[in-house]
């Protein structure tokens, strides 16, 4: 006997479904069993009632943080991008910045937090924008640089061959050649930005900032408080993905790694 | 090289301009009275001279350590950590890219969780990682090298599967004409081809590492590592600013010089003609 | 062994993706025997690269009976009883030119003493000996697919198949490398199968043209080629060259393959 095959959509929903499923019943049975302390890894079903039950407070963090994350994001892109014409531009500028940018991004830029407290103020969102802004500036400039350079060389020749000018080429064949790169960069960045806000809180931030909550709570041993503070943060970080991936869909349909096999 | 010099002595001249702006205007934008963004005093902008002055002044009041000994004595216990997360991380990350490419169910099913993964701020939860590694009965450091291991081993499963996926079709059918062992064709096809590609991954997971052991440090309460320097040097910043400037970069200079050495390992075992971009 | 090399017998393939199909092959009819050359030519889409493969073994037809050697095609590829030369030379660039023709040694285990005997016997034959310390991005395209068909020999199969070897080379390396293979095959005997598009590379080379159509693959007519043997660069100058030509061309023509 044969059963109807699933539409495709939901055998690729599926599998991770039903990984997701399962191991959020092994954790809740688990620590129900096993008697796992409350102040060790709270059942699934505690932190959904403490999500429920502290809704405001946990989103009203979220919301302080997201706009330091998207404030650093938008900086860091926009600078990210500036930089990345100039240095696709103007060769001299290639050679400097882009080895320092590569060794950069070997930094944990984190640790600018402390410094950034210090010149805005610790409560101030703006210390945290900054480290985020640098910590998104780097992998934008890096694949936009790759994206305006790394074009098929036939395109260029045929530009040229119908004396194109530079502003042509570039509007025609650069930007559309680069568009993916940059895309892809923003969905490395856009997570970036969220753990980033959140990480340099770490280092000390205002009292309505999500990472502040979910590291104070875990200091009083309110793991589920701090559990549900990491569900929202990881929402808001899937949700800021998923935008990206409505713009390639938007933006870039032709592209190779969007066609279906 | 000299590029980079040049741009290394730009910001030097960059940061010493705005303060030299700021102590002629009097802390605010040529001809407006709107205060400079960020306060040009030695309190807020230690020169660059001060900083790399202080490395060679005691770490502590009346202490005998040397600021900079003290800073390379912590820097490499973060390494070791940070080592040993990055070795964990690796390893587990290309046993997950062997698994995928040869279970494509065990691929549809959990690698969305493993992209996923890198979306959970585990750094926020390092203090619980903190707690149970102390309730197992480990050491703490095990919890920052493990949390090192978790951001260390996403870019390495990506590109494991990247590179294990790598070989042209005409490549797997040679070895199916040969008659090849499922074994003898990951072991001869697969994994030389992935090499190029685990490296790259290699050099993100070395800086990923590095993050992950000085944020771990934090809640970890472990006295010896840099993470422990900075906040230390924060806290007491109006006694020397230029402390944390110094421990800020020499958290810096670990991570380039950990990527630089697997840098220098790929450029040893990989061929340029081989190597793959990031 | 008595009877052909490779029997084809009523062989179709059909391809299903999604919910469409398309028949790849029909209706093959065919016997190779020991020691002949025997070109597939035909157009794009005429399923002559698809053939070759089921006779590899590395597609199953849908219908009809393949014997390879006397076994199934899967007896056959499990003994080992053909090499496969493809379009792009496939050489693992992490290894220097001799541990590329060794990989087939290395599979079966032959041992290590033996292994080296073989291969460099192999780079011999396709006259590369003095680069089996080279990488293959050190060497031309040329160059690359005589490592291949070395190693596609060094298991001394009965049997080789070969994919459009050729295509991927200018036309004079093309022209140097069909003498060398015409070369190779008088040396060693073997019986060969080779998917092409080029009709002079089809003549020149073998003793039988299966000249093949599409919508769907079939065979539209085989062209005895009794060109005298061994082949010469001038005989691709014989006016009985250029007759075996217009004789494949029009048989291509009278099924609207050209």
């Amino acid at each position: 006997m044969t059963v109807a095959p699933l539409p495709r959509k939901l055998t690729g929903w599926l599998p991770p479904l039903l990984v997701f499923l399962a191991v959020l019943a092994l954790w809740e049975f688990w620590v129900k069993a096993a008697g796992i302390k409350g102040f060790l890894l709270p059942p699934p079903s505690d932190i959904v009632a403490t999500l429920s039950d502290q809704w405001t407070v946990v989103w009203a963090a979220g919301f302080f943080t997201l706009r330091e994350a998207l404030g650093g994001l938008i900086g860091g892109s926009l600078l990210g991008i500036l930089g990345a014409f100039a240095t696709a531009r103007w060769s001299l500028v290639r050679e400097g910045v882009l080895p320092f940018s590569i060794a950069a991004s070997s930094a944990p830029i984190v640790a600018l937090a402390p410094i950034t407290n210090q010149w805005f103020g610790i409560t101030n969102p703006v210390s945290k924008m900054t480290v985020v802004a640098v910590m998104v500036f780097f992998p934008v400039m890096i694949n936009l640089v790759r994206g305006l350079t790394d074009v098929d060389a036939g395109q260029l020749e045929l530009m040229r061959s119908v004396a194109a000018r530079d502003a042509t080429t570039m509007l025609k064949v650069r930007l559309p050649n680069a568009l993916p790169y940059l895309l892809s960069a923003l969905k490395v960045a856009v997570v970036l930005s969220l753990i980033g806000a959140i990480v340099a809180e770490y280092f000390g931030g205002s009292r309505a900032a999500l990472g502040v909550y979910i590291s104070q709570q875990a200091g009083l041993t309110r793991m589920a408080e701090a559990w549900a503070g990491i569900v929202v943060a990881t929402l808001m970080g899937a949700g800021l993905q998923l935008l990206i991936i409505g713009a390639e869909r938007l933006l870039i349909p032709w592209h190779p790694s969007r066609r279906r096999n | 090289m000299a590029g980079f010099l040049a741009l290394l002595a730009g910001i030097i001249l960059l940061w010493e301009g705005y303060k030299l702006l700021g102590s002629v205007t009097g802390g605010t934008l040529p001809f407006t009275s709107t205060r400079l963004p960020i306060r040009p005093d030695d309190k807020s902008m230690p020169h660059v001279s001060q900083i790399i002055g202080t490395l060679f002044e005691p770490a502590r009041r009346g202490g005998e350590e040397v600021l900079a000994v003290l800073l390379l004595r912590s820097a490499w216990f973060t390494f070791r950590e940070a080592l040993a997360g990055f070795a964990a991380g690796s390893v587990i990350g290309f046993g997950l890219g062997l698994l995928f490419v040869r279970s494509s169910l065990a691929e549809r099913g959990l690698m969305p969780w493993v992209v996923a993964s890198q979306t959970v701020p585990l750094l926020a939860i390092a203090p619980m990682v903190v707690l149970w590694v102390g309730q197992a009965r480990l050491p703490i450091w095990v919890a920052v090298a493990a949390i090192a291991a978790y951001l260390s081993f996403f870019p390495v499963t990506i590109n494991a599967v990247r590179g294990l996926r790598s070989p042209a079709p005409t490549a797997t059918e040679l070895f199916r004409s040969l008659a090849a062992s499922p074994t003898q064709e990951m072991r001869k096809l697969r994994i030389p081809a992935a090499w190029p590609y685990v490296f790259t991954a290699l050099k993100i997971a070395a800086a990923a590492s590095v993050v992950g052991t000085i944020v771990g440090e934090l809640p970890s309460g472990l006295p010896d590592g840099l993470g422990r320097q900075i906040l230390t040097f924060a806290y007491y910043y109006i006694s020397g600013p230029e402390k944390l400037y110094a421990a800020v970069l020499f958290s810096a200079l670990l991570g380039v010089v950990f990527v630089a050495g697997v840098a220098l390992v790929e450029r040893l075992v990989i061929p340029r003609a081989r190597r793959v971009p990031a | 062994m008595s009877g052909p090399m490779v029997s084809l017998r009523g062989v179709g393939k059909t391809f299903s993706a999604g919910g469409a199909s398309t028949e790849a092959l029909t209706g093959i009819d065919l016997e190779v025997q020991a020691g002949e050359f025997v070109s597939l030519l035909g157009p794009s889409g005429c399923g002559k690269s698809t053939l070759l493969r089921i006779i590899g073994d590395l597609l199953a037809p849908t219908t009809g009976t393949v014997k390879v050697n006397g076994k199934s095609p899967a007896q056959a590829r499990n003994h080992r009883d053909y090499g496969m030369v493809f379009q792009q030379a496939t050489l693992l660039d992490w290894r220097k030119v001799l541990g590329n023709v060794e990989l087939p040694l290395e599979i079966t285990e032959v041992p290590a003493a033996e292994k080296d005997r073989r291969a460099r016997a192999m780079l011999d034959l396709v006259e590369l000996a003095e680069f089996s310390d080279h990488y293959p991005w050190q060497l031309s395209g040329g160059m690359q697919q005589r490592v291949a068909i070395a190693r596609a020999l060094v298991l001394e199969p009965q049997l080789l198949l070969m994919d459009e070897p050729f295509g991927a080379l200018d036309e004079m390396t093309r022209e140097r490398m069909q003498m060398e293979l015409m070369r190779i095959w008088e040396q060693t005997r073997k019986t060969v199968v080779f998917v092409t598009h080029s009709i002079p590379e089809a003549v020149f080379l073998s003793t039988r043209v299966v000249v093949m159509s599409p919508r769907p693959g079939s065979i539209a007519g085989i062209v005895e080629i009794d060109l005298p043997q061994p082949r010469q660069f001038e005989t691709r100058e014989l006016p009985a060259f250029f007759a075996k030509l217009v004789e494949v061309r029009e048989t291509l023509r009278r099924v609207g393959g050209e």
